[in-house]
């Protein structure tokens, strides 16, 4: 897509096709002959990975909607009848469930590499909100898939999330009904959340579609944040690229096989082994760990803002903790604009990268608190490290590339992989000014 | 009088200590705001190593006064983590001991079925324990089902097949709450998945590399042998509740203590003791929430095996590709 197609059909009917459809020539230009750089470290390899995630979850997920009844009387009993008695049903299950908290841990592993190498700046913004949008799509088809198999933390969990539009003023009680399909979580809305389910892994190849011609367009970014400039810079994607993508994978797989055949209950949550009971509320509803640093913002906000000094209520704790949950994934898309440093790696701005390591420490503390009670001393917690996340890109992110001094950058790919970092630091840096353009 | 979230359950304590909580908040808030534009002038860094300071030392001030003020509160159930056992089908190689499966589906069939189902399983299952089928047709045929509509329309009571789901010992859960004082014996089919009292940090990291699982067998056990002669002094129990530290949702539940010494006859020589009942239902409780539990270990050797060794080779190929490019 970048650059000239390599392409050269030999066969006839290789020649007959390319000049009617060039499908061959798509997947040639995409995935053979693509020029990555060649100093591609490790954690380039999830976005593969991720591809591969999708394409397993949809395939097992098409098998498992075979055996699936989405009627509240009968969906936790076809689950378990699933698990107990169809010939490799178990494995199946194990592999869908335990397979979207993989899908979660590989989406971090990439959001948080494309955080500390800058790939979300310029040219690549468009590259990077595709990126949120897909986020966001994972975690309502993640949400709407925890809700299928119906058991205790299913339903407290819909009704929890539901309830997030029943707080917009005015309409939210409206939004809610339509969402619920009633006045509350039942049957028709275990039938929409199945449709919907089934539909939405389908948006996010789509997208997922429009985020690799994306890529395909401006090229990766790597480790030195700095573009290629010359064909010695970049190696062919096939067979470089795609056996460090295979080896990645394989690793990632067995990580994956490791819980889903030995411990298949560990990330879920052993209250969804109870069938789900409208009449028994849970002693605390959490919500599948991928989503805790969101419901520890959510509770973070237990108070109401309003005018200070009279009773005047602007925006209620509930509305507040809905807007600040939301906005914690909004500020991703702002994020390429929040950044103003030049540089793009966090290789070389010795700032950005402690900022970076604390946001990523809070986010995990984030998601631990998401786990406990809203009580004692974990609300004063959830406060501050909830402010600290959106401080991190309303006011870290702008103020670092004003007062950051980076290190100097090598001039080229090449250079920094043949060691010539030191040596050209010096010209770079007035270089840098001189000639725009070539600023990493 | 602000809207409390109707999904979250709040403590009344905890209500109280709203007000103070969110004045602190902002307060903590306005000190951020005024500290960095004073320091907005010097550098940055400072700035923010400031700030984080004073989020890490406000956490811990605020910490402090919370945790002194939520001595006394609410408790926290179970009081006593459960105690952890040594099971057959624990570990990655972990196999069913038939024996003591046969063992427990004996003290499940003359203790526990007595209040407590087993919807998801069928006498057919019974296979797993190694019995055979005449004895399957023998266990189940002690059972009476109703079937039908016979050709007449009327539905007939018949001795249960090896394809009939275990029989309960009620018609329907109203019944089985009612004749218990209210509270619902819960089913068995998944109860060993279904209660694992949490395992707290640092444990629940080291959980994932000793591949512990036993969660559920080791709850019920300590549940079941964890009845005190008296409760401890100065506790007060409910009328009809039996104090219970182990038990996960408060400090005493509606069953009695179910066990006792020589309750049920072993034939295998095992010893006739709370203790091995316990185990013993424990174990079968596991296998009816998961029969394939052994299997997908199995196998998931076997799979490991192969994607590592497929991971090894695809590093060499990979390293000697990648031999003439420096990176």
């Amino acid at each position: 897509m970048s650059g000239h197609s390599t392409y050269n059909p030999t066969s006839g009917i290789g020649k007959w096709m390319d000049a009617r459809l060039p499908l061959a020539r798509l997947v040639h230009d995409s995935f053979v002959s693509y020029p990555v750089p060649r100093n591609l470290n490790g954690f380039y390899t999830f976005g593969g990975i991720l591809m591969i995630m999708l394409v397993s979850q949809i395939i097992t997920g098409v098998v498992i909607a075979m055996h699936y009844t989405s009627d509240a009387a009968t969906a936790f009993e076809s689950v378990q009848l699933l698990r107990r008695d169809v010939a490799y049903g178990g494995t199946l299950q194990a592999w869908h469930a335990v397979g979207a908290s993989m899908f979660f841990v590989a989406v971090y592993i990439h959001i948080f590499r494309g955080l500390y190498y800058g790939s979300y700046k310029e040219p690549r913004e468009v590259l990077w909100i595709l990126g949120v949008v897909i986020y966001l799509l994972m975690m309502a088809t993640a949400f709407m898939g925890y809700v299928l198999p119906w058991g205790q933390m299913s339903y407290w969990g819909a009704q929890v999330i539901t309830g997030f539009f029943s707080a917009i003023p005015l309409v939210g009680e409206t939004v809610r009904e339509y969402l619920l399909g009633g006045y509350s979580v039942g049957s028709a809305t275990l039938n929409r959340f199945f449709s919907l389910h089934y539909l939405l892994p389908f948006m996010i190849a789509g997208v997922v579609i429009l985020h690799v011609w994306a890529l395909h367009v401006t090229g990766q970014t790597n480790p030195t944040g700095v573009e290629v400039k010359s064909k010695q810079d970049v190696i062919p994607f096939t067979p470089y690229a795609t056996l460090k993508d295979a080896l990645a994978l394989v690793l990632f797989m067995a990580l994956m096989c490791y819980f889903v055949f030995f411990l298949p209950d560990y990330l879920g949550h052993a209250d969804n082994y109870i069938p789900a009971d409208p009449l028994k509320t849970p002693a605390h509803i959490v919500p599948e760990w991928y989503f805790l640093p969101f419901y520890a913002i959510l509770r973070a906000i237990d108070f109401n803002i309003g005018i200070p000094f009279t009773d005047i209520v602007l925006i209620d704790s509930k509305l507040g903790g809905v807007l600040a949950m939301f906005g914690a994934i909004v500020v991703l898309f702002f994020v390429p604009w929040l950044d103003t440093s030049d540089v793009r790696s966090a290789n070389y701005r010795p700032l950005y990268k402690v900022f970076f390591w604390l946001f990523a420490i809070n986010a995990v503390f984030l998601g631990y608190l998401g786990s406990r009670p809203a009580e004692g001393i974990w609300i004063p917690l959830m406060k501050a490290t909830t402010f600290w996340y959106f401080a991190h890109f309303l006011i870290v992110m702008p103020l670092l590339g004003f007062f950051e001094k980076p290190k100097p950058r090598p001039a080229s790919i090449t250079d920094a992989v043949l060691g010539k970092a030191e040596l050209s630091g010096a010209s770079q840096l007035a270089g840098s000014t001189a000639a725009p353009e070539t600023k990493s | 009088m602000r809207p409390s979230w109707p999904d979250r359950p709040l403590h009344q304590k905890q209500k109280a200590n709203r007000q103070d909580c969110c004045q602190s908040c902002i307060t903590l808030v306005a000190q951020f705001s005024i500290e960095r534009l004073n320091s907005m002038k010097s550098i940055v860094s400072k700035l923010l190593a400031a700030a984080t300071a004073s989020i890490v030392a406000a956490g811990v001030f605020l910490g402090t006064a919370f945790a002194a003020e939520e001595e006394g509160g609410t408790a926290h159930y179970p009081i006593k983590k459960p105690r952890e056992q040594s099971w057959s089908f624990g570990g990655p190689f972990g196999k069913w001991d038939k024996g003591q499966l046969q063992r427990g589906l004996k003290v499940y069939t003359e203790v526990c079925a007595a209040c407590h189902s087993m919807n998801l399983l069928s006498y057919r299952n019974l296979a797993d324990l190694g019995y055979n089928d005449d004895q399957i047709k023998a266990y189940a045929a002690e059972y009476e089902v109703t079937d039908g509509p016979n050709d007449d329309g009327e539905m007939f009571e018949r001795p249960a097949r090896a394809t009939d789901r275990f029989k309960g010992p009620y018609a329907n859960d109203k019944e089985a709450a009612s004749a218990n004082g209210g509270a619902l014996p819960p089913d068995f089919s998944l109860l060993a998945k279904a209660r694992a009292p949490e395992r707290g940090f640092p444990t629940f990291i080291f959980d994932i590399f000793t591949m512990y699982a036993e969660n559920g067998p080791d709850y019920i056990y300590s549940l079941l042998t964890g009845y005190p002669e008296e409760p401890p002094e100065g506790v007060e129990v409910l009328e009809g509740l039996y104090y219970n530290p182990y038990f996960v949702a408060g400090n005493a539940l509606a069953m009695a203590p179910p066990l006792s010494e020589e309750l049920v006859e072993y034939t295998d020589g095992s010893p006739q003791t709370v203790e091995q009942y316990a185990k013993d239902v424990s174990a079968f409780m596991m296998w009816a929430a998961e029969p394939g539990l052994a299997a997908r270990k199995q196998s998931g050797f076997i799979v490991l095996l192969f994607l590592l060794i497929f991971a090894g080779l695809l590093y060499f190929t990979k390293k000697k590709v990648w031999a003439d490019v420096k990176h």
